[in-house]
């Protein structure tokens, strides 16, 4: 059976200031993948996921969503920030800023009613974050935060994710939490992407990875590629699969 | 009867503070506060070259150019910081000390025009809100319930752009539209306060009430709606002050009225105020004190097959940290009993001190 492609990136391009952060990338993500984005800092993960997202606009390339141009796609993409990208102390509730999930599909100045609330609920169900729905957002832990920040993602029931380093300064309980409801999205059917920064979880969490330095290095499956060989190739020095396994 | 000027000013000034408020909250956590500053500032030379153009002092006419001026430098300074490496805050330095600097040349050269309309002008640096006529107070008007409109409309809208900009364009709204009306605004609430308060304090009137504002609330809707109240408050006291005391210029009383809704705020608010802060952290190190002389008790209690075995003050008087208040506390709060010059655990506090034990390994 030939697989679906859910996102195709066509000779991706972005600089900043005349220094390019992403070199002619070419990359086709299939649909159903769990696939991890890896790379030293500045390789240019976030920027990727941005230019996927039209956040930043890319020197050349173009991104399709299931065959189409992504900003016909839009409402099949849900994003995760990186949690420091916002402002925490930011006076609003927890439940307030998973009913940002529902704004997409209602669009220019409808206001989110009673079905939109029971989707947040919902979402905050999911993320064991039920009883901080009132709880304002400044008074959440780094691990909560990020439960937030995927619970909102959740509302907007996408086919597509992208997640920017959600594991980064959360604790051990809301990492089994997060890969666990990664795990379900794939079970679904979902393509998450997820930009990681742990090279040793790489096995355990995901079934596809992606490495990139600028440029892309490789891309497959987990199985087949994370290796000695696209490590060094990626990050630059010599490492060996037994630190990575240990 | 009162003054139907005083009246007419009050309303103005009470109009004005209620929409600096209101959008000030906005640019606050925006994180734009400076913009406010840079943009009154930079609205300087559009006066003055409205007036060489004109030669006339049309109030109208003099803001519109403010208002463009303003909108230029709004311009200028976001270009800098894109096209740039320049941080937002050189970039706002910049514009606002040119445009400024420009300004006041062009004012000094009006003042020694051979024209006996220009004097002033320099009401504009500082403002007057004696000048007030009914006709600006209902301008003044207009817009805030244009703006009021604008931002009940696009409340959604103004909450996640302000949140998390960058998810705002992920689902498909345009970020720039929603931050150029917002913007829009805060400059136009900035020109409408140029006659009352003038281009050099303008910013702390759209800054003070939203400060202060913030210090009570963690919701967005009310802290937009108290910095109105605050700013509209500031504006009719400070209208108030000026007018009962002689010589007192309107617009610098408003914006210390403004400034002391922050101080108190800082000070008093119960979410994020000082003082209540340092109580909380004062009750937190009794309660820690008192816990350790139970925790003590405790450890010399529990030996004895009966907890409630009544025991010497005395006793306690190689540990440190015990007085006859916090004896006195711990009885109250029925965790010990005081007899005399005894002492003993009762059920509760036997069972408080050993989860005390417990929580803690």
């Amino acid at each position: 059976m030939e697989d679906k492609i859910a996102i195709a990136i066509d000779d991706l391009t972005v600089a900043y200031n005349y220094k390019p952060v992403l070199w002619d990338i070419d990359l086709q993500i299939p649909e159903g993948v769990l696939m991890a984005i890896v790379g030293p800092n500045g390789a240019g993960k976030s920027t990727l996921l941005k230019s996927i997202l039209d956040i930043i606009k890319p020197l050349a390339g173009s991104v399709t969503v299931y065959g189409k141009p992504y900003k016909k796609q839009r409402h099949l993409v849900a994003y995760v920030p990186q949690k420091g990208s916002v402002d925490w102390d930011f006076p609003t509730t927890a439940l307030d800023v998973v009913m940002m999930g529902t704004y997409g599909s209602l669009g220019w100045i409808k206001r989110p009613g009673k079905a939109e609330k029971k989707l947040a609920l919902e979402a905050l169900e999911k993320v064991g974050m039920l009883t901080f729905q009132d709880r304002q957002i400044s008074q959440l832990s780094g691990g909560q935060q990020q439960r937030i920040f995927l619970a909102r993602a959740l509302v907007q029931n996408a086919a597509i994710y992208f997640m920017d380093e959600p594991f980064q300064g959360v604790d051990a309980t809301t990492e089994k939490a997060i890969i666990q409801i990664l795990k379900e999205l794939r079970k679904a059917g979902k393509t998450v992407v997820v930009v990681h920064h742990d090279l040793q979880t790489v096995p355990e969490y995901f079934d596809w990875v992606t490495f990139l330095n600028v440029k892309k290095i490789a891309t497959g499956p987990v199985a087949q590629i994370f290796n000695d060989d696209n490590l060094t190739k990626t990050y630059g020095i010599n490492y060996k699969t037994s630190i990575v396994e240990e | 009867m009162v003054d139907y000027t005083l009246q007419i000013i009050t309303l103005g000034t009470a109009v004005l503070g209620a929409l600096c408020g209101m959008l000030g909250s906005f640019a606050v956590l925006r994180k734009q506060s400076l913009l406010g500053d840079a943009i009154s500032h930079a609205s300087l030379p559009g006066i003055a070259i409205v007036f060489l153009v004109l030669g006339v002092k049309n109030n109208n006419g003099l803001l519109l150019g403010a208002l463009l001026s303003g909108l230029v430098s709004a311009v200028f300074i976001k270009g800098i910081i894109s096209k740039t490496h320049l941080k937002s805050d050189t970039a706002l330095g910049v514009v606002l000390s040119t445009f400024f600097g420009f300004g006041m040349l062009l004012l000094t050269y009006i003042q020694k025009l051979p024209n006996a309309n220009q004097s002033g002008l320099e009401k504009y640096l500082f403002g007057q809100a004696a000048t007030l006529l009914a006709s600006d107070v209902w301008l003044m008007s207009s817009i805030a319930g244009i703006a009021l409109m604008v931002v009940l409309l696009f409340w959604k809208e103004f909450k996640m752009v302000l949140f998390d900009a960058d998810y705002t364009t992920t689902l498909g709204f345009h970020v720039k539209f929603i931050d150029t009306l917002m913007t829009s605004f805060i400059v136009i609430a900035i020109v409408m306060g140029l006659q009352t308060v003038g281009v050099v304090l303008m910013s702390a009137m759209l800054l003070a009430p939203a400060a202060a504002a913030r210090q009570w609330t963690n919701k967005l809707s009310t802290m937009v709606f108290l910095a109105g109240i605050f700013g509209a408050t500031s504006g009719v006291l400070g209208t108030a002050i000026s007018a009962s005391a002689n010589n007192l210029s309107t617009g610098p009383v408003i914006v210390l009225i403004a400034t002391s809704f922050v101080m108190i705020s800082f000070v008093f608010s119960p979410i994020r105020g000082l003082l209540f802060r340092q109580i909380k952290l004062w009750n937190n190190r009794n309660d820690l004190k008192l816990m350790k002389t139970l925790l003590f008790m405790y450890n010399i209690a529990k030996n004895h097959e009966n907890i409630s075995h009544p025991h010497k003050i005395q006793l306690l008087n190689n540990f440190q940290g015990y007085t006859r208040k916090s004896l006195k506390s711990l009885e109250s709060e029925e965790l010990i009993v005081l007899e005399k010059g005894d002492w003993s655990l009762t059920e509760k506090g036997f069972h408080t001190a050993k989860n005390l034990y417990t929580n803690q390994s």
